[in-house]
């Protein structure tokens, strides 16, 4: 049973990558917006790009992860295909993260481009490449959890759209991107505070300028936690969706 | 012969909304299906032919009841069902973005064909299913027929003894249908046991061993096509058709009903007057006159196309 499902979760986000991710839309659309949105900041405010490195990360993990992510499920359901999934000896769980998989899996390859780009540029002999590694993964991990709610929240494709930049570009504003969260006001702070991107960009921040782990265990907690919560709660939503 | 399938007492009801009686798809219905036979399920569009088919593959749990399929129980081993069942639903949803070949891999990467044994059931399955040439085409690419034979293939890949036809050739062009019914005729030859929706008379008719007709989520008739109409027939009138030569002008063809064939031939003869007799016939009642006897239905109900769900668009 459990071969099965590791089995079949594998194939499921091999599959997935090279039916969706890796096709010319997707990449651009999963490298380029995170640049010339950090280009754009950059040209209005030119000084430190350095400190723009960890926003520019979080965001490629954002969006190279939930982009696909959160019309894959959805797509599959509209035209039937899923359908094959769901016949297949692959238990529910298993078919859910074998999506997320996929999802990962391709988020991260492009924000290791663009990570290996950064520290060519910046040089990265600060970096703490274990703080690192946990911090794109819980992100990675997060964020196409995200991606699949929203695939199973909505009925239509377009929608699919529609919802994940209605969750990701108050993120993106919030989330301690371009502008730190401390400096936002009061009120302001504790939606950051209740936005996975937040956690995300602070863990990446801290791995980049030798960060201390005390810090760093509690946004790696969290992003571990918003995993959780997202993934179970599109399972359950999945789960309702069928029958 | 064994049992491949024995369902007892299986229900589908739909909550439709609060306070209204919920919509009952399926309501209690008993069958069984036997090793190596090819079971059809015949019914008018809404009858619970789909529902039917996706409680047993695990697409949709029962409301009640009870049905074990190659000797597990839906409930408690659906696992392990899903492994040994292969299912070909109403639409070919195959993958646009992969191709034919492909398409078959991965079918058999996610029911754990091993690695070695892929590329050559691949190709085989291509060959039968006179795809060889398409090896390496996209799905989107295919024709319709071509979809569906794809389809049936990838249903095929894990050998599966238990087949579910959810309207096979509902939407196929004369040749792929025809096509399609020899596929289905070829499976129950190799042993493999056949379980079809359609709404097609003459196809269930021609493909199946037995045949339960299903309607309004009941069953109202379960047997062998020839036992179907003989019912039919023994409760019924005989109808004998005669062709009488009218010398330059040509024939003339009528038709006698009576209660017993002799009855009908003399009538029949009382009106030849000195005419000479061609030919004479009797009339056995088609699948047709089964159907309209047992559902109270006109047969025409079978030939009106569902609505607003692409794809099946043929005439009957």
């Amino acid at each position: 049973m459990l071969v099965d499902d590791l089995r079949g979760m594998f194939y499921i986000a091999l599959k997935d990558l090279r039916a969706y991710y890796f096709k010319p839309p997707n990449i651009s659309w999963g490298i380029l917006f995170p640049f010339a949105f950090i280009l754009a900041f950059a040209i209005r405010n030119p000084g430190d790009l350095r400190s723009l490195v960890p926003g520019l990360l979080a965001l490629t993990v954002l969006f190279g992860t939930s982009s696909m992510e959160a019309i894959v499920i959805v797509f599959e359901r509209r035209i039937g295909s899923l359908e094959r999934l769901l016949l297949a000896p692959i238990r529910l769980p298993a078919l859910l993260a074998g999506k997320l998989l996929g999802g990962m899996t391709f988020g991260l390859t492009v924000t290791l481009a663009v990570l290996l780009i950064a520290l060519s540029i910046f040089g990265g002999t600060e970096t703490n490449w274990l703080m690192m590694a946990l911090a794109l993964l819980l992100s990675a991990t997060a964020f196409s959890s995200l991606g699949a709610f929203v695939s199973v929240a909505v009925r239509e494709v377009f929608e699919a759209q529609t919802l994940a930049n209605f969750i990701r570009f108050p993120m993106m504003f919030l989330g301690g991107v371009f502008v730190s969260v401390d400096s936002l006001p009061a009120w302001l702070q504790v939606i950051a505070r209740l936005l996975p991107l937040t956690y995300s960009v602070e863990a990446l921040r801290a791995a980049l300028t030798g960060g201390r782990w005390e810090t760093v265990w509690l946004d790696l907690g969290f992003l571990a936690i918003f995993s959780l919560c997202l993934y179970s709660l599109a399972e359950y939503t999945l789960a309702r969706r069928l029958d | 012969m064994s049992e491949v399938i024995r369902v007892e007492g299986l229900t589908k009801t739909y909550p439709l909304s609060k306070g209204s009686t919920p919509l009952v798809a399926v309501d209690g219905i008993d069958f069984s299906v036997q090793e190596g036979e090819v079971f059809g399920f015949l019914g008018p569009n809404g009858a619970g032919k789909t529902t039917t088919i996706r409680m047993l593959t695990g697409l949709s749990r029962p409301t009640s009841g009870r049905a074990v399929l190659l000797g597990l129980d839906l409930s408690r081993d659906m696992a392990r069902i899903k492994k040994r069942i292969g299912v070909v639903p109403e639409t070919s949803n195959l993958y646009d973005e992969l191709t034919a070949f492909d398409n078959l891999i991965f079918a058999m990467q996610l029911y754990g064909v091993p690695r070695s044994e892929r590329k050559r059931r691949a190709e085989a399955l291509l060959e039968r299913f006179r795809l060889s040439e398409k090896r390496n085409t996209l799905f989107a690419k295919l024709s319709r027929g071509m979809k569906r034979a794809l389809t049936i293939a990838a249903a095929l890949a894990h050998q599966p003894p238990l087949v579910f036809l959810d309207e096979p050739t509902t939407g196929l062009d004369v040749m792929s249908a025809r096509n399609l019914r020899q596929t289905i005729a070829r499976l129950r030859d190799e042993g493999v046991t056949v379980f079809l929706t359609t709404h097609y008379l003459e196809e269930a008719e021609r493909l199946c061993d037995r045949i339960a007709i299903i309607v309004k989520g009941r069953i109202v008739a379960l047997d062998s096509v020839s036992n179907l109409k003989s019912n039919a027939q023994s409760a019924g009138t005989v109808t004998v058709e005669i062709t009488f030569s009218d010398g330059e002008s040509g024939v003339e063809t009528r038709r006698v009903e009576a209660q017993d064939v002799e009855t009908a031939i003399q009538t029949a003869l009382a009106q030849a007057n000195g005419r000479q007799m061609v030919s004479i016939n009797t009339l056995r009642p088609s699948l047709e006159d089964v159907f309209v006897k047992l559902t109270g239905l006109k047969a025409e109900v079978m030939l009106v196309e569902k609505g607003g769900k692409g794809g099946g668009n043929a005439g009957g």
